[in-house]
């Protein structure tokens, strides 16, 4: 065949595929000025969030020069005497602490009520919407407002952070608990069913065998999550390493605050690959990425 | 209709019962082991945070009290009475606290757009998959893991040091939170990309940024706008505590509110609160479905 040829073809084809599908060659004027439309209006609140919340830009580039100058003093990461490290390293031990009882009370607590949330277990409407509703006020509520909570409740201390904890993981885990059981197969509970067995076998025999390895990996994720939101409750007087890097950056000890953070940094990466680890041996498969 | 069940003789069926027992007895003993390590976990973590009973026990009764005292008027001719009674009286604030709710949200959204705009560019660099330099992209990991690890709040008190009080260091620190959260599910998203089209669009002579804009991005975009949406509003919730530390928002409000006890404004501010999450959840998970549906057809 010859180029003449080929073209000529090629021509004609395109003719027939054009006439084929006009949608994707002549687009309606609607749906070619959809995505800039839709990138319009974002950039159009994006500039007027800028304007309602009092940005400067040259006030932004003196920030980022003092930004700058604080990250210089961050260098080297010192804690000038061992003693203190030792100080760090037991507030950084009852953070882990905090992070572990906060997600094993909850998970414990947020289990039963689970299966008062899940649809095919409790087949009532109304139970369903208002343990849902009831989940999501909780969840809707900040740890760190817990933590002010609880602080007055049972005192300054790590004990109102296991409280604070507890509560902001009870409602997620009700949450993601209840969506796995609603998610379940349901062949296997209809075969427990049917040899006889009754609505809690079901539960026992039928259900939990699927569920407890994802609730299993779930609870593995939060304890790596919780760590670092634990960091940070000591911000409000509720214990962990958090009271002791918010003093710091207030007396500007900014060889201190980088220390901490260096501490804070290596014990999530601890126990992100530890609890991976064990996320990996419980599902038998690559980790979820989560 | 009855059916026989045949017995296999014993001689046959004695291995397979020990087999299936000592597998059973194999899985209890890990169990138990497990349970053990978890138990003693537990044990030493309660002492380390200072687990007092007692005291839990004792003051138990002011949660629900207190839950209870939020609800009701302290001051003024309503002192008593629960706050449903006179709505107007309760939500005294509202022209205020509305105003900050909406700067709560900006704060919110201008932070994830930073975020995610930046996490759009980091992600390509930090993905397995698109053969990048080595050194780059590992750079790009650790940096993106620094930004996840350290939480927003603690960003925002360097910055209100750096930037002075208001909602500027907020945005800049969910912002930055914002790059390492996104970056990684991003750049996850990019792995499990198709790396067909890619292979083809660099074998037609397009650069490596040509390749990525014209293969991945149109592929992968749906899923990014999941997950942005996603992160707006877990960033709302982090926004709402921004005022703890000074940093804009109705956080300020909040925690005088429960450091002076003022306690019906400490249940009007986080009704209000309460009641905004849930609405930008229903709205962003609305959006998130049509997005994935989105995906599903084209």
């Amino acid at each position: 065949m010859t180029q003449n040829s080929i073209a000529a073809k090629a021509a004609a084809d395109r003719a027939a595929l054009i006439a084929r599908y006009p949608d994707v060659f002549h687009p309606s004027i609607g749906k070619r000025l959809l995505t800039p439309g839709i990138v319009a209006a974002l950039a159009a609140l994006f500039i007027y969030g800028l304007i309602f919340l009092g940005f400067d830009l040259w006030k932004f580039i003196v920030g980022l020069g003092r930004l700058g100058q604080f990250v210089w003093f961050m260098i080297p990461p010192t804690t000038d005497s061992w003693a203190r490290f030792f100080v760090y390293l037991d507030a950084l031990f009852e953070t882990i602490a905090i992070a572990f009882l906060g997600v094993s009370i909850a998970a414990a607590l947020a289990f039963p009520m689970s299966f008062l949330a899940a649809k095919n277990v409790i087949p009532s409407r109304i139970i369903h919407f208002m343990s849902r509703r009831f989940l999501d006020t909780v969840r809707g509520v900040d740890e760190l407002i817990w933590a002010l909570i609880w602080v007055g409740v049972v005192g300054l201390g790590p004990f109102a952070g296991v409280l604070a904890l507890v509560c902001s993981n009870f409602g997620a885990f009700g949450k993601l608990f209840s969506e796995a059981i609603e998610a379940v197969d349901r062949k296997q509970g209809e075969g427990v069913l049917s040899t006889g067995g009754g609505e809690i076998a079901n539960i026992r025999f039928g259900m939990l065998p699927q569920v407890l390895p994802i609730i299993g990996g779930q609870i593995l994720y939060f304890f790596e999550s919780n760590t670092r939101s634990a960091t940070i409750i000591g911000i409000v007087g509720a214990g962990g390493i958090g009271l002791h890097l918010a003093e710091q950056i207030r007396t500007l000890e900014y060889q201190h605050v980088s220390a901490l953070i260096l501490m804070i940094l290596v014990a999530v990466v601890a126990i992100d690959f530890v609890s991976s680890r064990l996320r990996f041996a419980l599902i038998g498969r690559k980790p979820l990425h989560t | 209709m009855s059916t026989t069940v045949t017995r296999l003789p014993d001689a046959q069926l004695e291995p397979l019962t020990r087999a299936y027992a000592q597998s059973l007895a194999a899985k209890r003993r890990w169990l138990w082991l497990g349970l053990a390590i978890f138990v003693a976990c537990f044990v030493l973590a309660s002492f380390s945070a200072d687990v007092r009973l007692q005291v839990f026990l004792d003051n138990f009764w002011r949660f629900p009290d207190y839950i209870v005292r939020i609800f009701h008027f302290d001051t003024g001719a309503n002192t008593g009475r629960i706050v449903f009674s006179d709505p107007a009286d309760w939500m005294w604030g509202i022209g205020k606290w509305t105003t900050q709710l909406f700067e709560t949200i900006l704060i919110a959204y201008v932070g994830t757009i930073v975020g995610a705009i930046f996490g759009f560019f980091l992600c390509f660099l930090a993905a397995e998959n698109l053969s990048m330099n080595g050194w780059i992209r590992n750079t790009a990991k650790r940096f993106l893991e620094f930004c996840r690890t350290v939480p927003e709040i603690v960003f925002a008190l360097i910055f209100v040091v750096a930037f002075g009080l208001g909602p500027v260091p907020g945005v800049l620190a969910i912002a930055l939170h914002t790059i390492g959260a996104l970056g990684k599910q991003f750049s996850e998203v990019v792995e499990n990309a198709d790396m067909r089209p890619f292979e083809g669009v660099t074998a037609s002579g397009a650069t490596w940024a040509e390749s990525v804009r014209f293969a991945i991005v149109p592929q992968v975009l749906a899923n990014f706008a999941s997950y942005a949406l996603l992160r707006f509003e877990i960033n709302v919730r982090g926004a709402s505590v921004m005022g703890f530390v000074g940093a804009g928002g109705i956080g300020q409000d909040l925690v005088e509110a429960i450091r002076k006890f003022y306690y019906a404004d400490v249940s009007a501010i986080l009704v209000l609160i309460i009641v905004t999450v849930m609405v930008i959840d229903l709205l962003t998970e609305r959006l998130r479905h049509h997005l994935v549906g989105m995906e599903h057809r084209s």
